[in-house]
């Protein structure tokens, strides 16, 4: 940890200053997040008498369940989905875009403005685009000869939530991949260039390991986000319907949570995704040093 | 030299463009459908062009609501949305100014741990502890209030870290030459740290403004009581609202309204939030 040389003594003003944040962090964060520990442990009966310590069934007991099962598994084709599709499409605007002369920053302009739109404002657009009776996109499958309904088909309902979630985090991407280019030397590209190397070449040999750290920076973030964020995507669309078809883990969480009051299950749950978060950031914290400067 | 082919050019600008439009689509119609009467885009194929209801749509939503998603004017959604927003924006900053002042320039007990109890909030997004906070929120009683709104959401560690990360680069020559000329703590953050620290403040308003405008799940926990809703979770109820039809035209005319004011933030401090984007990201 680095360390001011030059300092004040006064510890009673310094407590002054931290108190209204250690508070709020104490009240609202620690102290909620160490009783969903301690709560998973134990087993409540159904009309909250009684409760034992049960040390990790809650845990056992939610892994043996299918529908948890089916949940983690839609996540995981859900966030890496999501990711995956962000992250492409974003470089292969960045790279173009690093590649104008002029009118680049044009283009990042126009593209990097949906970061400022709510994940629940992203589903609802593509929830109306998508809509089988007026939406456009819709009406164009129909006209290729698909029959989209994401009321009825679990498959249509996770292409629709995968599409605006990315759809809303490209513009993230493509701002981190476009500094990402601009701060690799052009001379090491001529260099390149000279020796004969074709620009998809240069891609793969020269551009890409030196992004490859940003991209690991990305996946990271896109995961995290895909995780967590987009619980408003779906709440605002799908509600984890057709039949569990996009019941992502978060979504789980508030189902069984705060509309099925199990809360025993819902605890345990909440430790899991803590667990999760954890190992996310510490893997981010771990490689951030590898990280090109901006 | 790399070659520079006006084809290769030409397909660039050609692959941005579809990028652009594929950006932009969704919001365009949603834009066109907000000017249309309802029956317009039931009955036909969905127009292209937008139509000559745009006045009476946004009069309807802004002063109304949608009747059948309980009727609150989108108006008073918008007004709860910009408190919550500007208070979590200012209150972050706020707090997290003063504390990263504390663990810098002050040698006081405990300073260690607490630096490491902020650093765990990191890990720990809403979404993840919303049950628990939930409980606490409703046994202080803060269910259907701004304080239960905005408080909760207020601590943040990525605030924190921007500005302790910051007052570590300012050289210490400032603080000696303040303390020579008898300035105390208070007033040198007020007439030092403050000033310097104005473009790290102006970044980081615009990317909590839009955390805080965009909030979702949090609201919709914490508010039953109608007149306290937010726009952004307002528009779930109107897309859900029973079996009939949604009312197209009115929800997406809520659409709109519900991104303009953090989409104008991000138009017009574009390099902050660039600034503020990859700094908090660090």
């Amino acid at each position: 940890m680095a360390e001011k040389r030059v300092t004040f003594k006064k510890s009673t003003i310094a407590w002054l200053l931290v108190a209204p944040q250690l508070a709020i962090t104490l009240v609202f964060f620690i102290w909620p997040a160490s009783q969903a520990l301690y709560q998973s442990l134990w087993q409540e009966d159904a009309f909250g008498l009684n409760r034992d310590f049960v040390w990790f069934d809650n845990f056992s007991r939610l892994f043996d369940d299918p529908s948890y099962q089916h949940s983690l598994i839609v996540t995981i084709i859900f966030s890496l989905s999501t990711a995956a599709t962000a992250i492409c499409f974003a470089l292969l605007l960045a790279c173009k875009a690093d590649k104008l002369m002029r009118g680049s920053q044009t283009y990042k302009t126009l593209l990097i403005w949906p970061y400022a739109i709510a994940p629940a404002v992203a589903g609802a657009l593509w929830w109306f685009m998508f809509n089988p009776t007026v939406g456009i996109l819709a009406y164009i499958a129909r006209g290729l000869g698909y029959d989209w309904n994401h009321f009825l088909n679990g498959d249509d309902a996770l292409i629709l939530v995968i599409l605006a979630s990315a759809w809303k985090q490209i513009s993230y991407n493509f701002l981190f991949f476009l500094a990402g280019l601009q701060s690799i030397p052009k001379s090491l590209i001529e260099a390149a260039a000279i020796d004969g190397a074709s620009s998809t070449k240069r891609f793969w040999t020269i551009i890409f390991p030196l992004l490859s750290p940003t991209t690991f920076f990305l996946l990271v973030v896109n995961c995290v986000y895909a995780f967590f964020d987009t619980f408003a995507v779906i709440h605002a669309t799908t509600r984890g319907g057709p039949s569990q078809a996009t019941q992502t883990l978060i979504y789980k969480v508030y189902k069984d949570g705060v509309e099925g009051n199990d809360w025993s299950s819902a605890g345990a749950q909440s430790v899991v995704l803590m667990i999760i978060v954890c190992l996310l950031t510490v893997i981010q914290f771990r490689f951030i040093e590898r990280r090109v400067h901006y | 030299m790399v070659e520079n082919r006006p084809i290769s050019r030409y397909i660039a600008h050609g692959i941005l463009i579809i990028g652009v439009v594929i950006t932009f689509l969704p919001i365009w119609l949603a834009f066109v459908a907000s000017t249309h009467p309802v029956d317009r885009l039931l009955n036909d194929q969905m127009p292209f062009w937008p139509g000559d209801q745009l006045l009476e749509n946004y009069g309807t939503v802004l002063s109304e609501g949608m009747k059948k998603a309980g009727g609150v004017p989108v108006g008073t959604m918008m007004l709860n949305s910009l408190i919550m927003a500007l208070a979590i924006a200012i209150g972050k900053i706020f707090i997290s100014f003063l504390s990263a002042f504390a663990i810098v320039y002050f040698r006081f007990p405990f300073r260690r741990t607490i630096f490491w109890m902020i650093f765990i909030t990191l890990m720990l997004p809403v979404e993840v502890r919303i049950l628990p906070t939930f409980e606490i929120v409703a046994n202080l009683g803060m269910l259907n209030s701004y304080g239960g709104l905005i408080i909760p959401l207020i601590a943040s560690a990525t605030a924190t870290f921007l500005f302790r990360q910051f007052f570590l680069t300012v050289p210490d020559e400032l603080l000696e030459a303040a303390r020579i000329d008898g300035a105390g703590p208070m007033r040198f953050l007020k007439d030092i740290l403050l000033p310097l620290s104005r473009t790290s403040i102006a970044a980081l308003f615009v990317i909590q403004f839009i955390y805080g405008w965009n909030q979702f799940l949090w609201p919709l926990l914490v508010t039953t009581d109608q007149s306290l809703y937010t726009i952004v979770m307002g528009i779930r109820s109107m897309i859900t609202v029973g079996d009939s039809e949604p009312t197209w035209h009115l929800i997406m005319a809520t659409v709109i309204l519900a991104m303009l004011p953090p989409v104008l933030v991000v138009m017009l401090m574009q390099r902050q939030f660039v600034k503020g984007l990859v700094e908090t990201e660090k």
